[in-house]
């Protein structure tokens, strides 16, 4: 997720949405996660823009990157500073239009953006979960959006759409529940993160674990690891950029300084003030505990190893639905070489997939930004989802 | 439509499965599409080509034909169009060898090097041909080999593709007009266009 949240430039606003909250797992109907424990209760926070068809036939199912949330389109007040993450792309005559489409977003399990998470009250205790929080994974967050999706009344998406994290989820979905899903758009993602990606979140965990603050996940009734969370931040902010990015951004140019500082802790390089920025701001925003989660779950990913014994391929073999993917040129986090990867899994189970690299300098946060080429195809993309859902449903009466 | 592009598609069934291996921005599978509820696919090199093709409901692949074309099961597609791309093709027979693995037919159309202005240019300005169907300069041409519309026939048979259909035309290039040609073909035709398939298939 990153800080490049603007107004879209075709379209209007969804205009003024509400953060809703659905119980998914009760203790006694809990989710059992791939971990092994049954967890319950489970809250989902959620927002939904646009109306259901009669049919139900034109739900889109849009699902959030790592520190995302259910927020991806409108806004909470009118005088709130920011638009939900995704604004550019949904809302009435933008490529997701809320005036042709359900969408449904929802924060995952283990976030801290209203779902539960290591932040949530426990009830056995009392007392927020901390590390006594089951280890989650990006299945466990797609069983839970199930029970939400199914709770609305959907029991075939028209599509699911996501980036990064967000392309996980939508891969998942896409063979865990191969009947529910009609199209998938898995943008900038891979079905299984590089030992380059692990890295980077190991290193981000390390930063918030070496935090005195943190103390072993117990901190919500102290002081948070701001410091250990924001430096985390830091790096992400790093893999999301690109070399070519960061040097038309920043280059080495220095911040409200014509000279060196010469002292070490002042930051003196636009770079080092923009991280030190992301960091503060993230601080306020998300729980350090679950970023430990989330990351974790990222890492854990892996379509191949939970649906096909080790090969795409046979993971792929599960699906049904039509696939738009795209990757984006300087994205070093989730490099071309996997989304291509995955197109060649798709096809050799005969798949209808369209794949395209764009050609973008911002590394991986492209996906985010705007592109019109990237909405025109999504935009066409789903529009013909919902021709040929019609059709279906036609030839099925 | 294109004249040589109308005439692969009369070659098509309505309904049936096609493969466009270097689409454009998908002109023909879209045409396809719209008249003969044809399920198409393209592959294409050029990123803007591509995001045209899939903003037409089609869909397309980034990516190089020689290698996009090899993952798919035996048989998935009713026909494999190569169209107009041959001449730039670093191994024919692997390719088209592909395409009749991958499709049950092959269309295959090149512009035909024999056509006679060609040999003109050759003949009597002793200069390296430049026709509007291969408007390169020998120094900035990406086309890598000349075909001919015999050699081609011959090349099919020494590798062992089925010709089922053959037509010559003489058309302008990319141009709406032209004409089926029966006499002297290797003379006087502009574009060759084949229907192959296995040989035994």
């Amino acid at each position: 997720m990153s800080e490049y949240i603007e107004h879209s430039p075709s379209g209007t606003s969804v205009g003024r949405v509400e953060k809703r909250f659905l119980t998914v797992a009760e203790a006694d109907r809990p989710l059992t996660v791939e971990s092994g424990r049954a967890l319950g209760p489970v809250v989902l926070a959620y927002e939904t823009y646009g109306q259901l068809s009669e049919r139900a036939d034109n739900a889109v199912l849009v699902l959030h990157a790592l520190t995302g949330d259910s927020h991806a389109a409108g806004y909470y007040e009118p005088g709130d500073s920011k638009p939900g993450w995704w604004d550019l792309m949904i809302g009435p005559g933008k490529p997701i239009d809320t005036d042709r489409y359900y969408v449904i977003c929802s924060n995952v399990v283990g976030g801290c953006m209203g779902s539960t998470g290591p932040s949530s009250t426990d009830p056995a205790t009392g007392k927020p979960y901390g590390l006594t929080f089951p280890v989650i994974t990006v299945g466990d967050m797609v069983q839970a959006q199930k029970r939400l999706v199914e709770h609305l009344g959907v029991s075939k998406l028209l599509s699911v759409v996501g980036g990064s994290m967000g392309g996980m989820q939508a891969l998942e979905w896409s063979v865990r529940y191969p009947d529910m899903v009609r199209t998938a758009v898995p943008l900038a993602t891979t079905t299984k993160h590089s030992a380059l990606a692990i890295a980077f979140n190991e290193v981000a965990r390390q930063a918030i674990m070496a935090d005195p603050n943190w103390n072993g996940g117990n901190y919500y009734d102290g002081v948070p690891p701001a410091h250990g969370l924001a430096v985390g931040r830091m790096i992400g902010h790093i893999t999301y950029l690109s070399d070519e990015a960061m040097r038309q951004k920043f280059d080495r140019r220095l911040q409200d300084r014509c000279e060196n500082s010469f002292v070490l802790e002042e930051p003196d390089f636009q770079v080092e003030s923009y991280l030190r920025y992301q960091g503060q701001k993230f601080v306020d925003r998300f729980d350090a505990n679950s970023f430990l989660y989330i990351t974790k779950a990222a890492d854990y990913f892996n379509l191949e190893a939970s649906h096909g014994c080790g090969s795409a391929v046979a993971a792929f073999a599960k699906a049904q639905c039509r696939y738009l993917v795209a990757s984006f040129s300087s994205d070093w986090l989730y490099p071309t070489y996997q989304s291509r990867a995955m197109v060649q899994a798709m096809k050799k189970n005969g798949l209808d997939v369209s794949f395209v690299e764009l050609e973008a300098k911002w590394g991986h946060d492209a996906f985010l930004l705007p592109n019109a080429r990237l909405s025109g195809m999504i935009a066409r993309f789903l529009d013909r989802a919902l021709v040929d859902a019609a059709k279906e449903d036609a030839r099925a009466l | 439509m294109r004249y040589d592009l109308s005439i692969i598609a009369s070659w098509i069934e309505p309904g049936s499965t096609v493969l466009d291996l270097g689409c454009g921005s998908g002109d023909l599978l879209h045409i396809l599409s719209v008249d003969k509820g044809v399920r198409g696919t393209g592959i294409e090199r050029e990123e803007g080509k591509v995001s045209q093709g899939i903003e037409k409901g089609l869909s397309v692949l980034h990516g190089d034909i020689n290698e996009e074309v090899a993952d798919y099961p035996d048989g998935h597609f009713d026909y494999v169009i190569l169209s107009q791309t041959l001449q730039q093709v670093y191994e024919p027979a692997r390719l088209i060898r592909e395409m009749l693995r991958v499709g049950k037919r092959g269309i295959v159309s090149f512009p035909n090097f024999a056509y006679y202005r060609i040999r003109g240019q050759l003949l009597f300005r002793g200069r390296a041909p430049v026709s509007r169907e291969l408007p390169y300069e020998w120094y900035d041409t990406p086309n890598i080999r000349v075909i001919t519309i015999r050699d081609f026939r011959r090349f099919c048979r020494k590798e062992g593709f089925a010709i089922e259909g053959e037509t010559a035309v003489s058309t302008p290039h990319h141009h709406e007009k032209g004409a089926v040609v029966t006499f002297l073909p290797n003379l006087l035709a502009t574009y060759g266009m084949f229907l192959l398939s296995r040989r035994g298939a």
